[in-house]
């Protein structure tokens, strides 16, 4: 028995996008989709607009609402599941959720520090600090 | 296994509907789309650090219009539904209601590119433009990274429309229809992180 040639094609069985690999699901997943998503944009909107909510509590919810919305659109729009003939593409959506999370975690994490450890310029300082 | 991988290498281009090769361009265009979500990320990371430096200039939340954003995000979501149409007719390879819900795509999301348009413009008028502030820079350069996206796609649209109607629903047509549906649902994707962490977010804080 030989090593095959091209390992992916066995496991990428599944296209990303479709339903089964052939077709796109059924209209009444678009429209389910279309519902929920729209549902969930007003709730986001509105939790910006309305004096309800202290500024953190609506910057939680907006954010929970905003992945809530996402997944609402990976699953009925791009029909990614967690079925095991799609573990190509979950594991490469994977690796992009952790870079992804990274980038955006980490910049915020070094330039917080950066900002906090940085001298308060004051204008009445005298140069002599410098060479 | 082996038999398979070569029926692949040996087949012509001209057989686009082969599932196989479908499923690798598919795959293929998938990573591209990834790699992009992480292009995205990067301009997300400035903007997350640089929103409260505004150099004394306006804020998100004096200048955001959320009306506007607000129609902007249904013409995309619904723009989005409607491509998702266009590839359940090409499944059923009805040209005429593919050719139809194709338009209401390019339609939906060129007027979601003129709102923009029209948002910047005011900005700029307004004095706000890039060069205004950090914030600013970071903002125009998220946000219109994104419009570009939308461009791009509403070209790829015409090319599909023009070829669907000459050629019908060859494979590379279907195929391109198919990687174009991935990218449009994608984009639909970002504008929603757009919407919530700079437009919503920037006027509630």
């Amino acid at each position: 028995m030989t090593q095959p040639l091209i390992a992916p094609i066995e496991t990428a069985r599944v296209t990303p996008g479709t339903h089964d690999g052939q077709g796109h699901g059924s209209l009444r997943g678009y429209l389910v989709g279309y519902l929920v998503a729209t549902l969930l944009t007003i709730a986001s909107f509105f939790a910006a607009g309305t004096n309800v909510l202290t500024p953190s509590s609506a910057i939680a919810a907006i954010t929970v609402l905003a992945i809530a919305q996402m997944l609402v659109h990976l699953i009925f729009f791009l029909h990614i599941s967690t079925s095991p003939n799609q573990r190509t593409n979950i594991l490469a959506f994977a690796l992009t959720a952790i870079i992804v999370s990274m980038i955006v975690a980490g910049s915020l994490w070094i330039m917080s520090h950066l900002h906090s450890n940085m001298m308060p310029v004051d204008p009445q300082m005298p140069m002599q600090m410098q060479p | 296994m082996n038999q398979r991988v070569m029926d692949i290498r040996l087949a012509p281009a001209s057989l686009g509907g082969n599932p196989e090769r479908r499923g690798m361009t598919g795959f293929g265009f998938y990573l591209y789309l990834l790699s992009d979500c992480i292009v995205f990320a990067t301009l997300f990371a400035a903007f997350a650090v640089l929103h409260r430096s505004v150099a004394d200039g306006p804020s998100g939340a004096q200048l955001f219009d959320l009306r506007n954003a607000f129609v902007e995000t249904a013409c995309l979501l619904t723009s989005s539904v409607t491509c998702g149409m266009a590839m359940l007719a090409s499944d059923r390879r009805h040209l005429r209601s593919a050719l139809a819900v194709l338009a209401v795509t390019f339609l939906l999301g060129f007027a979601f590119l003129g709102l923009e348009m029209t948002e910047f413009a005011r900005m700029v008028s307004e004095g706000a433009g890039p060069s205004r502030s950090a914030f600013l820079s970071a903002f125009f350069t998220l946000v219109s990274t994104h419009g570009l996206h939308v461009a791009a796609g509403l070209a790829w649209l015409v090319v599909i429309f023009v070829q669907l109607r000459q050629k019908g629903f060859s494979d590379g047509v279907v195929r391109r229809m198919f990687c174009f549906s991935l990218f449009w649902h994608v984009i639909d994707v970002v504008w929603i992180a757009v919407f919530s962490f700079v437009y919503l977010i920037g006027s509630a804080s």
